[in-house]
């Protein structure tokens, strides 16, 4: 059951050859049976997941159509949103114990869809980070291999998908968040174009570049979770108000396999030195798949994209220094150090020295120092017109080609520890999912195989423009058609508890 | 700190000396229904933290939606200055640490104000106008309030710990800035009062806001600086706060220019800072030394997309602009034949408004001056109150002016009625009624009256009918006494003279 | 040249309110001048008249009506609170003034 796809298992409860009650059970029976290893969860409510897919069952049983075509399917949270009536830490020890007084729009959603939320899942702290590592509350395991990282920020949730302890998963995705995750869980992560989806109540990291999107192990998968998530919401100002691409229509489309007629942009700039060769072997042969499915494949390039990551640095710890500024122990979550005498100004001092974990900080300080007078037009500013630079370079690119294709990731997961210590490296595992964010269109992460040289899996970057978002789930549902078997199905069996 | 030192200098001697150089920065809170941000009531005098949401509380993932009635209600105060609405603007964040802000940032527009270049021609007491330049006008949010609890009673010095209601987080708030303000000389701090009066009339006549300094809706920071006479250098300014009431704003310009006339007479340096104004003893004195410069690392909101009005949508609103107070005082002085100095005296009696309406709601233009200048000012006068915080309305003033038109009240009369009024018997006609104040004029109920009065001096009749008109007065007074001033005497004086006819 | 001083990162530190311990100074410093040469790299960039992206997606007038929404309860605003007297947020002293 718990290797099925989200469709399915809608099909299956809705034609009720199966209840969502037995589905619910049998997720819940294999996170306490490998979460103690993989750690995907902070945080799981097994009787509110039980009572809403009884609700569910309830009301099929009574002839009802179901809310939506995921009714009744389990899914997991990313710990940044927030939730009602389940803590929301954002992976911070800041926030541990705080349960906020509101759903975000996207939990609503899911709700209102009737879908059945198991728990929260591990990220890194504030979603900084490519490893999941900076959690206050320890790391991920990759379900590949227990010794690495499932990617980050959000690797509980492209983990719990890998695990099998869900079959769809919301995350977000700033810098990569996502898609990277996906990429080295052999998952599918979708970044929705920016104002797709709402970040009311979405934890901002960095406002101008946060987007929440699908997690699953399918692209149809994937497409079904968009479609209920996404669409215009009057709590955001930059949600769009427009229709919601046809995602899940393309995704049945492409899964035919037929990419006649369709432009793939190879972008010269995502590859070469610094990736990780059988990253590269993968990816070419996926270009070849794509050729194979009558695709026209051209190469473009994007010579701005070089200044994405430093341009993407400056952004995100600016934008961060400012949201994270509320978290100072006045009105909510961790305070330290009231002893009566301290001052406000040093308990909040206290308060977010203790509370916030060294990646946050140093973040923190760079945006802190970006922003700082006399230092804003060669940083702040400078990194602005960066990215006006990275917009034209995408759009020069879609006049020549639908879609833009990359590696997702330099690299195959990385071993835990490996680069804690060293900040630098561990940013560039995001240099091929930035630019996407820093346009604010839309790009998907679809499994391409595992590369030869450690068995692990790779996963091809599919870019389309804003609002296109129909073009990426097309591309990536023809090219998952094409492989000879899931790239998931050769993760390995994990040991299971109880 | 050697402030308590400091002799101040004699005014005249300060504007002999040194020419001062005004910036007065005036905070309104803006009376829509919800706040700036997000759909939390605006109302004043709530319970601590009941009108609060995600939003105003800064809470994580929370986002803010902009009020479409505060971009009106700024772009119409824009117009009304006369200033030019920006086609494209964004909000910033102004970032820096304190508990009133439950964000750690302030949503403002720094450097792309909605409005800019505009100014206010002011009135002075002589008469004479003066023009005030206005720098910008633009948009932000307004703070919570704090309670400072133990230590000094209520204040922030030597308090034990501080509580904080979040209500007012996020109420609309128009900064309106002026250009810096040369050439005042010595009527600077009437024409800081008369500035500050002014717009308080415009807003008031927008009906943009409550402009009620008292519950702080409208508050103004002013900075001063003097620079000696003859110069066109501005010296160091000093900005004081907490000038909350247009005495205030006098008292505390004249204080900062004596201050630093006296710190700049004795050789010092003025020291750029932020001061304080204390009501009680009108002198400023300086707020604390921050360890570390500040630095608000603006940038811009990302969370609020810009503002582009069109210029039909600024066409639109100037339309809605209602007669503003100068066009209004232009008006009435030539529909009301007013002198200069009336019109002064009306103005500055603060009392054009309350005349105007009282008009409009049908009373003659001088019938209704006389009212609120003459008695109703001299009312508010011992109530030390406003003129139009007194308990009355322009319409019962104008119901009582019709009353005594019609002939129902004497002016005598008239007095009882609007003194019950004012001391809440309710409207004019439940005062006459429950006073019994209503001229009698009941011709017979009269004339028995005047046979009375006759009967009851035979001689003055007597008088009366052999042609001394003047003897009269005794009975018409008798006839008044006798109906306790309820009677017209000038009916009783040709009833009189009617009885007596030879 | 270090891009970043060791007493800039204390400033830089006390702006934004973290107590930070002399050894975080000192790891901090170091790294922080290396992730700020590197993020320097922007300045590479020819930039005369290239406008600013502030925004990803290009709206504007983005408002809304006028209208009161529920908001939260008290109990509900208080309830994540550290401590709370009288239907207020209990802080502690605050210095000075804004």
């Amino acid at each position: 059951m718990i290797r099925r796809s989200a469709a399915e298992l809608a099909r299956r409860i809705h034609a009720r050859d199966v209840s969502a009650v037995e589905v619910t059970q049998a997720h819940l029976e294999r996170i306490a049976a490998v979460d103690g290893a993989v750690h995907a969860f902070l945080h799981v409510d097994a009787e509110a997941a039980l009572t809403t897919a009884r609700v569910v069952d309830d009301a099929l049983d009574a002839g009802a159509a179901p809310a939506s075509p995921l009714a009744g399917v389990p899914v997991a949270v990313k710990d940044v949103l927030t939730t009602a009536d389940m803590p929301t830490t954002c992976g911070s020890r800041i926030l541990s114990g705080w349960r906020p007084p509101y759903d975000a729009t996207v939990v609503r959603r899911l709700r209102a869809a009737g879908l059945v939320i198991l728990g929260k899942t591990n990220m890194d702290e504030f979603a900084m980070g490519s490893s999941t590592e900076n959690s206050a509350f320890g790391p991920t395991h990759n379900p590949w291999d227990l010794s690495r990282v499932p990617g980050g920020s959000g690797g509980g949730s492209s983990a719990s998908l890998a695990a099998f302890e869900v079959p769809l998963a919301v995350g977000t995705d700033t810098g990569g968040s996502i898609r990277q995750p996906g990429a080295v869980t052999g998952t599918v992560g979708v970044k929705p174009t920016y104002g797709g989806v709402s970040r009311y109540g979405l934890v901002a990291f960095s406002s101008s570049l946060d987007q929440a999107g699908p997690c699953a192990r399918t692209v149809l998968d994937a497409a079904l979770l968009h479609e209920v998530i996404a669409g215009w919401d009057s709590l955001d100002s930059t949600s769009i108000n427009a229709p919601v691409p046809p995602v899940v229509a393309a995704a049945r489309a492409g899964a035919a396999g037929d990419l006649r007629g369709v432009r793939v942009g190879v972008v010269a700039e995502l590859g070469g030195e610094g990736y990780q060769p059988g990253v590269l072997r993968a990816f070419s042969a996926a270009v070849d798949t794509l050729r194979g499915l009558g695709a026209e494949v051209v190469e473009v390039s994007c010579p701005s994209f070089g200044y994405a990551l430093p341009a993407y640095y400056l952004i995100a710890p600016s934008e961060c220094s400012s949201n994270l500024a509320r978290f100072d122990g006045m009105r909510y979550g961790l305070r330290v150090g009231d002893d009566g005498v301290a001052s406000a100004e040093q308990v909040m001092a206290a308060t977010r020295e203790a509370g916030f974990g060294a990646e946050v900080k140093r973040r923190i300080m760079i945006g802190t120092y970006a922003l700082s007078s006399g230092y804003y037009d060669a940083y702040y500013g400078q990194a602005q017109k960066v990215r006006t630079l990275i917009a034209r370079d995408f759009d020069a690119a879609f006049e020549r080609a639908d879609v833009l294709v990359s590696p997702t990731t330099p690299t195959t997961a990385f071993r835990i520890g490996e680069r804690v210590d060293d900040p630098m490296a561990m940013y560039l595992a995001d240099r091929c999912t930035i630019p996407a964010n820093l346009a604010g269109n839309a790009a998907l992460s679809v499994p391409c195989g595992t590369s030869d040289e450690d068995g692990l899996p790779a996963g091809l970057q599919v870019m389309s423009p804003a609002l296109a978002d129909d073009r990426g789930y097309r591309v990536a549902a023809a090219f998952e058609a094409a492989q000879d078997a899931p790239t998931i199905d050769r993760v390995p069996e994990l040991e299971t508890v109880g | 700190m050697n402030e308590r030192t400091i002799e101040l200098l004699d005014y005249a001697e300060v504007v002999e000396r040194f020419d001062p150089v005004l910036g007065l920065e005036v905070h309104v809170e803006l009376s829509t229904a919800t706040k700036m941000f997000c759909g939390c009531g605006n109302i004043f005098g709530a319970p601590p933290n009941t009108l609060v949401c995600p939003t105003c509380l800064g809470l994580p993932g929370s986002l803010p939606v902009l009020n479409a009635a505060a971009v009106e209600s700024v772009i119409r105060i824009g117009l009304a200055l006369d200033c030019s609405i920006a086609s494209w603007c964004r909000f910033a964040r102004k970032n820096y640490f304190y508990p009133d802000m439950p964000k750690n940032f302030q949503t403002s527009q720094y450097d792309e104000p909605i409005a800019v270049d505009g100014h206010l021609d002011v009135l002075l007491a002589d008469g004479s106008a003066f023009r005030v330049g206005i720098e910008r006008a633009h948009m932000e949010e307004d703070t919570g309030k704090s309670l400072h609890m133990g230590g000094r009673t209520g204040r922030i010095h030597g308090a034990d710990y501080s509580l904080l209601d979040y209500n007012r987080a996020g109420v609309p708030l128009i900064e309106i800035v002026t250009k810096p303000v040369v050439g005042a000389g010595a009527r600077a701090p009437e024409i800081a009062r008369a500035y500050v009066s002014a717009l308080r009339d415009l807003l008031r006549a927008l009906a943009v806001s409550d402009v009620r300094m008292d519950q702080g809706s409208l508050r103004c920071d002013a900075n001063v600086s003097l620079m000696p006479r003859g110069s066109s250098r501005f010296g160091t300014r000093t900005e004081t706060k907490n000038v909350n009431s247009l005495r205030s704003v006098e008292r505390a310009v004249c204080y900062e220019m004596c201050r630093q006339a006296a710190v700049l007479a004795a050789g010092g340096v003025v020291v750029q800072e932020t001061r304080h104004f204390d009501e009680t003893t009108s002198t400023t004195s300086p707020g604390r030394r921050k360890e570390t410069a500040e630095d608000y690392r603006y940038f811009p909101e990302p969370d609020l997309v810009p503002i582009a009005p069109t210029p039909e949508r600024v066409e639109e609103l100037r339309a809605t602009l209602p007669e503003l107070p100068r066009q209004r005082r232009a008006r009435v002085a030539a529909e009301w034949q007013l002198s200069d100095t009336e019109l002064r005296d009306l103005v500055n009696a603060g009392a054009l408004d309350l005349v105007a309406s009282t008009v409009d709601a049908g009373a003659p233009p001088d019938a209704a001056r006389s009212w609120w200048v003459n008695y109703l000012a001299q009312e508010a006068n011992t109530r030390e109150v406003e003129l139009a915080d007194l308990p009355i309305t322009p319409a019962q003033v104008a119901r009582v002016v019709a009353l005594v038109s019609g002939g129902a009240l004497t002016h005598t009369l008239a007095r009882q009625v609007v003194d019950g009024v004012l001391a809440g018997e309710g409207e004019p006609d439940e005062v006459v009624a429950s006073r019994g104040l209503a001229v009698v004029s009941d011709a017979s109920a009269l004339a028995a009256a005047v046979d009375e009065a006759l009967a009851a001096q035979p001689d003055v009749a007597e008088k009366i009918r052999g042609g001394k008109v003047a003897a009269a007065g005794a009975i018409v007074g008798a006839v008044m006494r006798a109906t306790r001033g309820q009677a017209d005497a000038q009916r009783v004086r040709e009833l009189v003279l009617a009885r007596c006819a030879p | 040249m270090p891009a970043i001083s060791r007493d800039e990162v204390a400033h830089l530190a006390a702006l934004a309110r973290l107590d930070v311990t002399d050894a975080e100074l000192d790891l901090f410093a170091g790294q922080l001048d290396v992730i700020l040469t590197s993020v320097a790299r922007v300045g590479q960039v020819a930039s005369g008249d290239i406008p600013p992206t502030s925004h990803a997606v290009p709206l504007t007038n983005v408002f809304r009506p006028d209208v009161v929404r529920p908001g939260l309860r008290r109990e509900q605003a208080l309830a994540g609170a550290p401590a709370v007297e009288q239907g207020r947020f209990r802080v502690p002293r605050i210095l000075g003034d804004e």
